[in-house]
């Protein structure tokens, strides 16, 4: 049986870092440590020596890193996952999904895929997340503006709430444009207007 | 003719993106039919990656970067053009306070007037601090295949410091580089602007040199291009390059400086005050507080062939990389970056066969120490 692999992740992203660190060790890695700052990485580097180091692809430490390992000594010099390219596949998923990672020269490829199947599937699901939430606040907002426009056009047409929303619906349909874009070029003309 | 063409390219948030940045918001590639779609990237690494696996057609690249693809080097390396020159110039040397102070005390006052004379001061201190049995230097540079780390090299050569042994030579991204001259986990950086001036400004450091004085007019940010793409869309590619020279000329012109680092402090670009801007645009550079030096090409958008590649330079690239030891000395290697520079494409986007100034032999007339 071959040594446990070392991992180390890299990543400002606190909250995505754990998620990662977390399904990696359920799936049995147990050495799994975590970099959220890099300052003083490349001493935590030479102390730890990994065997996988998987790093957040927006990090700008990235061509630090990448020269680090071109010229330490100190530790095996690690190459980045990239480096076999016989799965296109699998390296434009992890560029897609925010994921490089840098292995121990010469460790087997068999050993590395599955760790990196975690990491980019992870990513996903964080940034799906992170999405959806920005969608729901839009989405609230959008439902608050439009409310605000209705509450402009009962007051300045004597509509009922209902007719507000048909009026607002219409103008939409007529215009080709989404209900909330109109509420809200409305409600900033209004604004501007004054009288709010 | 069909539709307009649609190419994403990724630069990195610098002063020499400009060109990038002013065809897609400026409207010059409109003009030319291209959409250019443009993504801010924070390391080189990503946009090598982002080439190798084609999410990018092209981008805002080091001078080095396409050779050393089409030469092998590093991770996901795609054969790669690179048929536009983007910017000249436009990095400064910037050294701590204490080696400033150093340097004030071992050499004459204007030391800084050319790189010759600041490398004798900057070797002096070299010096002073081997007798006195002190660590060497720590030098940062922004990426190993960089004209920063090629032109500091040299530079450093030229005055008597061997790179490597008399000081450290690091990798730092740019945004970093002040922060880290203030707080002295490095003693001097070679970045493009703004950093130079950033560094000056927050009271970090001094510029002593600049990459215009020690290689005048040398290439330093390309067009690279991957090569599938050129081949697939050689009517694209034509347009765009047309489009980034009409965005060039507009960059160059003085009258629209102030336009331009407007559009360039912009937080989605790159986020830094106008005021960090205009000093490298206008070539007026604050290399100490309250001390100003006019520098001749500090930074080159366009005008007198800026724009075309030119073979000789390619070579000269590579003969920096073997120099140093990042590629194998070979005649194929050559003919790889003679290649990589090929004015082709341009001249046949620009209806020209436009011609490269004369430069006798192989090392470039621009450098400081050419007549030597």
């Amino acid at each position: 049986m071959s040594q446990p692999l070392t991992i180390l992740l890299v990543d400002d992203n606190g909250l995505r870092s754990s998620i990662i660190e977390e399904g990696l060790r359920e799936a049995g890695y147990g050495n799994v440590s975590v970099v959220t700052t890099v300052a003083g990485l490349v001493k935590r580097i030479e102390m730890l020596e990994p065997d996988v180091i998987v790093v957040d692809l927006e990090n700008p430490n990235r061509d630090q890193l990448e020269h680090f390992f071109q010229v330490s000594r100190v530790v095996k010099r690690p190459m980045a996952m990239f480096v076999d390219r016989s799965d296109t596949a699998e390296i434009e998923a992890a560029i897609e999904a925010g994921v490089s990672a840098y292995v121990v020269d010469g460790l087997k490829k068999e050993r590395i895929k599955p760790i990196l199947e975690m990491a980019i599937s992870r990513f996903n699901a964080v940034s799906r997340l992170s999405r959806e939430l920005a969608e729901a606040r839009s989405e609230l907002a959008e439902r608050k503006i439009i409310d605000r426009a209705k509450g402009i056009l009962m007051k300045a047409k004597k509509l009922d709430e209902a007719g507000a929303y048909k009026l607002l619906r219409r103008t939409a349909m007529n215009e080709n444009r989404r209900i909330g874009e109109v509420a809200a070029s409305l409600v900033s003309a209004y604004t501007l207007l004054g009288d709010d | 003719m069909a539709g307009p063409s649609f190419v994403r390219a990724g630069y990195v948030p610098l002063l020499d993106s400009a060109v990038l940045i002013a065809a897609a918001e400026k409207g010059f590639a409109e003009e030319r039919g291209v959409v250019l779609s443009l993504q801010r990237e924070t390391s080189w690494a990503t946009v090598r990656d982002r080439i190798g696996v084609g999410q990018f057609d092209c981008a805002h690249m080091l001078a080095p970067m396409p050779i050393a693809a089409n030469l092998g080097l590093g991770p996901l390396p795609v054969p790669m053009l690179a048929p536009m020159v983007l910017a000249l110039g436009g990095n400064g040397i910037t050294v701590s306070n204490a080696v400033a102070e150093t340097m004030d005390r071992c050499a004459p006052e204007g030391f800084d007037e050319t790189p010759a004379s600041a490398g004798r001061a900057f070797a002096a201190v070299v010096r002073r601090r081997v007798e006195a049995g002190e660590a060497p230097l720590r030098l940062a540079v922004v990426h190993p295949h960089s004209s920063h780390n090629y032109d500091l090299r040299y530079w450093l050569a030229a005055s008597g410091v061997v790179p490597e042994k008399d000081v450290e030579i690091t990798v730092l991204p740019p945004p970093l580089m002040p922060d880290a001259l203030a707080g002295g986990g490095i003693d001097g950086f070679c970045a493009g602007e703004p950093w130079a001036t950033i560094a000056v400004q927050r009271r970090a450091g001094r510029i002593v040199t600049s990459r215009a004085e020690i290689w005048r007019r040398g290439p330093e940010k390309v067009l690279g291009v991957r090569r599938a793409f050129a081949e697939e869309n050689p009517e694209t590619l034509s347009s765009l390059v047309m489009a980034l020279c009409d965005a060039a000329a507009w960059c160059a012109d003085p009258e629209n400086f102030e336009t331009l680092a407007g559009l360039l402090s912009a937080p989605e670009r790159i986020d830094v005050a106008e005021a960090a801007l205009m000093p490298g645009l206008a070539g007026r550079l604050e290399t100490a507080p309250g001390r100003f030096r006019q520098i001749a090409d500090f930074m080159v958008f366009a005008g007198g062939g800026a724009n075309r590649p030119d073979p000789r330079h390619g070579r000269w690239l590579y003969r920096q990389m073997t120099r140093w030891g990042d590629a194998p000395s070979s005649d194929a290697g050559l003919r790889i970056a003679d290649e990589t520079f090929s004015p082709t494409l341009f001249d046949a986007a620009m209806g020209g066969t436009g011609t490269n100034s004369p430069e006798a032999g192989e090392r470039p007339a621009g450098l400081f120490d050419a007549e030597d």
